[in-house]
């Protein structure tokens, strides 16, 4: 349904303003989701937001829409259920990757392999940046973090790579420093029907003792630019996943699977929160008891 | 001998049908007026261990099962050896001869009748597969019993309704041979029972009764990650997802299980997840979200001897403390502990009106052997359950203005919306808020908000019902318990007072809040008093102590994995002095 009024990016304001410090990757997110909520008209009252615990779940405070501020590692679930409650609401899912990658590892490669109809927007700083800097899984052996004293040597989580072999059907990797296409990715993650899953690099400016923004800036480069790449086959996609000397940014991987919400014909009729419940009638289930 | 009571108890390996035929047997004295109560049990094994069935009939009301059984259908030799002891004096014992002699393999009792019906050779002549074997023995238990075989075909062909016409034709036939083999070739008539008015009861067991009471209540998300004693409810939801609208979930984990409830009822459906104590366990952090964002949401506890893996198929009441205080903080909960599947659905759908008015966690506690055991009743009153959510939800006409979806209201409860309305906008925060949802630290905040949550006790102790007394006011001496020892207890307490013993029984379904006043009156009221509880600690003592100051110093506790007997407890409470 169209609405008269004309949706403007500080629709989305809060009385509060963003407390992320300077140079923050969760701004740029911020911002994108702000206007790609305009782009698609989507309305505040339109949306459940569901964050996770660490820099990013302050979030719940900045943006207005239907919010849900949940414990370390649980946005996903807590979006999914929300999604199945609600599903003609868009559910998106924010969290950071000590949170997604770690406390929700189990949940995220199940909501994958369900293909369930949320997206989830990792936000990748490499740190457990809300609880003091700790390497975070993703945290890798090629740069110094927080409270690695020295360059460690375990192997990191690669979320894309992660979410190609657990079956979700929207894959992205996105860079706070290139919001325009943070803009892109997000605008059609949220379109997707599937589960999609963008992971932002969204460095950390306060934990990371490099220069972050260069480094990211050197090693990126853009699948728009490719043009042989083909985005449908798994296979290339989970090749691309682990380019890791130049680093590819952009949609990895979308196909259009059955929606599991979708398999469900009892949220067909209409969603779960519209029914009518005060006089459920079950004599007829009963009649099998006796 | 005419009688009016009737205990059997069927027993062999696994994989031998002996849960079917338990269920057929129960149902068949149900379905024509009888009262039953039945338990199974069973090893954690697929194939093989020892399973058994034990059904208790009575032309009266019982309340619980009682340890002696008049026929024991034995499919192995080990049940002979494991529970012949229970046989009553002159009853009977039905085991296959031909494959095992008994004098060679068990201390033969002389007080008691063993008769051999050759299940093995009948299962090959008649082409019968091995595990019909069951149903023979059932057959020639209703023949002891000079019971009808015909009722008992009916119910084969109900329970296994939906099967190949084949399964149900060679099911009744083991029951009708078994039958005809004691009526017809051995002639024995050991029993009749006396005749009641056929009216059908209802006979479900405490999962059953949450379930149905779950649906009637209006839930529309169920879920539980696969395990022996919530499987039961999962397999009723899912099977009426489409009729009832209701979506039921096969979650990875419970973590995901009660997020997911929380995501759901944050959007505004009604919500219930099942779990046994290991998964309770992990629960803990998500019933501390769900209390801080206010969010409502129902948690069964199907407890079983723990810790850890324990005993995964047997009961305890061992998670009593464990539920009124697991998750980190300070904030109100529901516990109820139903003592029997009619509290189970009544008790049930007050959870869900509970914990959708008040905006907090409610859990609800059964045990394995409530869970699994059936139990009659004549019928459940829908008027009992009320799903009033309309009358408690703001739409948008109700909201002008600012809402404050944790405003600070009189009683503790701040009123919410679905999702999706524009004038009804909020967050729910997991953090400490301020009324709007928003992360706050203030000091005044903080302790306005611990406030307003807690100021929904006084609401929740007009609404929770209190400990109720059974048996005369005036008693010699008062058993207290809570939860499924209900029946074993008013049983115990039907034979005392019979043998002019004053004996009264203080039964808790809510064990919180805690009503201290009525608590406080009944020990004032009682002389000398008996904990009795499934469990190491006497968890309720300590909880009475913890709330009045009272220690009461009689326990009769029990903690092998099974539930009492009322002779147990009847033998216990003559030892006291
Ligand atoms: C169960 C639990 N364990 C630990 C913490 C402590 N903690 C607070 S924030 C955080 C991690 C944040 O890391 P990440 O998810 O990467 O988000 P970031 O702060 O870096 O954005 C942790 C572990 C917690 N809140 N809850």
């Amino acid at each position: 349904m169209r609405e008269e009024y004309r949706l403007k990016p500080s629709d989305f304001n809060t009385e509060r303003r963003p407390t992320w410090c300077r140079g923050c990757g969760n701004y740029a997110i911020h911002d994108a989701l702000k206007k790609v909520f305009v782009q698609l008209e989507l309305y505040p009252h339109q949306i459940i937001m569901v964050y996770g615990t660490g820099c990013s779940g302050s979030g719940v405070n900045f943006l207005r829409t239907y919010g849900f501020h949940c414990m370390h590692g649980r946005a996903i679930p807590i979006a999914a259920g929300a999604g199945l409650a609600a599903h003609k609401m868009t559910v998106i899912a924010v969290s950071g990757d000590g949170d997604i990658m770690g406390a929700g590892g189990n949940q995220f490669i199940h909501a994958c392999r369900r293909n369930i109809n949320i997206t989830c927007i990792l936000v990748d700083n490499h740190v457990y940046g809300l609880a003091g800097g700790q390497v975070s899984p993703t945290g890798g052996n090629d740069y110094k973090a927080g409270s690695a004293t020295r360059v460690i040597s375990v192997q990191p989580i690669n979320p894309v790579s992660l979410a190609i072999a657990s079956g979700a059907t929207f894959i992205a990797r996105g860079f706070s420093g290139d919001p325009l296409q943070l803009r892109e990715i997000l605008k059609k993650a949220v379109r997707h029907r599937g589960f999609s899953l963008i992971d932002v690099l969204a460095p950390c400016i306060i934990y990371s003792s490099v220069d972050i923004y260069g480094y990211y800036r050197r090693k990126i480069y853009r699948l728009e630019d490719v043009k042989s790449y083909d985005r449908s086959k798994k296979a290339e996609a989970f090749e691309k996943s682990l380019e890791n000397d130049r680093l590819p940014t952009g949609i990895f991987y979308k196909v259009d699977e059955p929606v599991y919400e979708d398999t469900l014909k009892q949220i067909d009729r209409k969603p779960l929160i519209d029914h009518i419940i005060s006089d459920i009638d079950i004599n007829k289930l009963l009649n099998r008891y006796y | 001998m005419k009688v009016t009571n009737i205990t059997w108890r069927i027993g062999g390996e696994a994989g031998c049908g002996i849960p079917a035929a338990g269920n057929i047997f129960s149902r068949t004295f149900s379905k024509k007026g009888y009262s039953v109560i039945d338990h199974i049990e069973y090893p954690l094994l697929v194939k093989g261990g020892h399973s058994t069935y034990i059904s208790r009939l009575n032309s009266g009301e019982i309340f619980s099962l009682n340890r002696d059984i008049n026929i024991l259908a034995a499919l192995d030799q080990r049940t002979i050896e494991m529970h012949q002891d229970e046989v009553i004096f002159s009853g009977y014992v039905i085991y296959d001869g031909e494959k095992y002699r008994l004098k060679d393999k068990v201390n033969i009792r002389k007080d008691i009748n063993y008769i051999s019906v050759p299940f093995q050779r009948i299962t090959a002549e008649q082409g019968l597969l091995n595990i019909m074997i069951s149903n023979i023995a059932l057959g020639a238990s209703l023949a002891l019993i000079d019971y009808n075989v015909d009722n008992a075909v009916d119910t084969v062909k109900d329970v296994l309704s939906g099967r190949e016409r084949e399964t149900i034709e060679m099911n009744s036939r083991a029951l009708e041979f078994g039958y005809k083999y004691i009526r017809e070739k051995l002639k024995i008539k050991a029993y009749e029972l006396e005749i009641v008015k056929p009216d059908a009861k209802l006979l479900v067991t405490g999962n059953d009764a949450v379930f149905l009471a779950g649906v009637r209540s209006g839930c529309k998300f169920y879920a539980e990650c696969p395990a022996p004693q919530s499987y039961p409810i999962h397999d009723s939801f899912a099977a009426v997802e489409d009729d009832f609208n209701i979506v039921a979930r096969n979650s990875e984990d419970e973590i995901e299980a009660l997020n997911m409830a929380i995501g759901a009822s944050f959007a505004g459906v009604r919500t219930m997840v099942t779990t046994s104590g290991a998964g309770f366990s992990l629960m803990g952090e998500g019933l501390g979200c769900a209390a801080i964002t206010e969010t409502p949401v129902v948690i069964v506890l199907l407890q079983r001897p723990a810790p850890a893996a324990g005993l995964p198929t047997w009961t305890e009441q061992g998670d009593m403390l464990f539920s009124l205080y697991a998750s980190n903080g300070e904030f109100p909960r529901v516990v109820i502990a139903p003592g029997d599947p009619e509290e189970c659905f009544y008790l049930t759908g007050r959870a869900f009106s509970i914990a959708e008015k008040y905006q907090i966690p409610v859990i609800i506690i059964l045990d394995k052997y409530l869970s699994e055991s059936h139990f009659t009743f004549a019928k459940f009153d829908m008027k009992k359950i009320k799903a009033d959510r309309e009358s408690i939800y703001l739409s948008d006409r109700d909201i002008t203005g600012d809402y404050f979806r944790y405003n600070d209201t009189g009683n503790g409860i701040s009123p919410r919306p679905v999702a999706g309305l524009k004038k009804g906008m909020h967050i729910a925060n997991s953090e400490e808020h301020d009324r709007y949802g928003f992360s706050e630290e203030d000091a005044h905040n903080r302790k306005r908000m611990a406030d307003k949550r807690f100021r929904k006790v006084g609401g929740l102790l007009e609404e929770i019902q209190p400990p109720v007394r059974y048996g005369p006011v005036n008693a010699d001496m008062t058993i207290w318990g809570w939860g499924s020892s209900k029946g074993p207890v008013l049983e115990a307490i039907r034979i005392l007072n019979s043998q002019e013993k004053k004996v009264n029984f203080i039964h808790f379904t809510y064990l919180y809040p805690f009503d201290r006043e009525i608590v406080e009156k009944y020990i004032n009221e009682s002389s000398k008093n008996v904990i009795v509880e499934n469990n190491k600690t006497a968890q309720l003592s300590k909880l009475i102590a913890l709330y009045t100051g009272y220690r009461i110093g009689n326990k009769i506790l029990k903690y092998s994995g099974r539930q009492f007997l009322p002779e147990e407890i009847v033998e216990s409470i003559e030892k006291i002095e």
